[in-house]
């Protein structure tokens, strides 16, 4: 410890893989790591809008599950989210944003960077 | 305890699960590639009764008649398709394909009616390829790949059916809509998923 003035020595344990230093170097974006927000964002990366309907089905998941993974990227203004009416229907529809796409975009370049650096490794 | 999957393999899961759930989300999978096989094959069929009929009014007779055959034929089992690969249609991409290829469908059918009152007989069968083509082509930007190059291919052999001799037309409408659908619905069919 510092306080009793002796310097503590590292721990001889090997080195992380190289694709493993590749991950740790850029932060990895936990908010879309998540399989079914991972899901939203490249569905929507692909599509103007998608319904809570299509993306529902498009996913196979539950109306809760969806609806909490939509609201914390909603939080994160990764996606919007609007609410109208077709005809006696309530309609949700969410959409990409900007700041959405760019993490998506982030989370792609961090995949292929842990990839190359595990082959090239 | 099972050891923990290397950082890699799950990279790649990662990436595969992006690009399956782009492609499910951005296109309409459920064209029926069975389906198309059954349609090229009365299609053929058409084409011989077609030829041997002696009046203009019974050669149309027998297409259109081979038409509504093809329509119940690849609706059917493209409502299986959809349902068996999860794939909605009337909605995202489902919505869209349909929107781009039933417009030149009804052009095609408006055309019919004027072709028809114009007794011009050797017209119909390019102007039938060529709109059908056009809409697997216009269609086909928001399905699988192979969809818009069959669309093409149909508005190729529509060309040579409207510009060759009419003696052509029937002959064409067998190449495209009995051998284009039956070769293409192999091709769908080995690499779609039915």
């Amino acid at each position: 410890m510092a306080k009793s003035g002796a310097v503590r020595k590292p721990e001889a344990v090997a080195p992380p893989p190289r694709g493993e230093r590749a991950l740790r170097a850029a932060e990895l974006d936990r908010l879309i790591h998540e399989r079914v927000r991972l899901g939203i964002v490249s569905a929507l990366a692909v599509n103007d809008a998608l319904t809570f309907n299509e993306l529902k089905a498009l996913l196979k998941t539950t109306d809760g599950n969806l609806s909490v993974h939509a609201r914390k990227l909603e939080e994160a203004q990764y996606i919007t989210c609007s609410k109208s009416f077709a005809g006696r229907i309530p309609k949700t529809e969410y959409r990409l944003t900007a700041a959405g796409r760019r993490a998506l975009e982030r989370y792609l370049d961090h995949m292929e960077a842990l990839i190359r650096a595990t082959r090239q490794g | 305890m099972a050891s923990p999957r290397p950082l890699h393999d799950r990279a790649l899961d990662n990436l595969r699960y992006i690009r399956q759930t782009m492609e499910r989300a951005g296109s309409f999978t459920a064209v029926p590639g069975w389906g198309q096989i059954a349609v090229g094959t009365t299609a053929l069929a058409a084409a011989l009764v077609a030829a041997r009929q002696r009046t203009p009014e019974l050669w149309l007779a027998t297409w259109l008649g081979a038409a509504i055959v093809a329509l119940a034929i690849g609706g059917w089992t493209m409502v299986r398709k959809a349902y068996a690969v999860d794939d909605p249609i009337l909605s995202g991409p489902g919505r869209r394909f349909w929107l781009s290829f039933l417009a030149p469908m009804a052009v095609g059918g408006l055309l019919t009616v004027v072709l028809y009152r114009a007794s011009v007989w050797h017209a119909l069968p390019g102007t039938w390829l060529l709109l059908y083509g056009t809409g697997f082509v216009t269609g086909g930007a928001f399905s699988v790949r192979v969809v818009p190059v069959m669309g093409l291919c149909f508005m190729i052999v529509g060309a040579a059916a409207l510009l060759g001799p009419p003696a052509w037309g029937n002959w064409c409408l067998a190449a495209g809509f009995g051998g284009l659908h039956i070769v293409f619905g192999g091709i769908i069919a080995r690499r779609y998923g039915g």
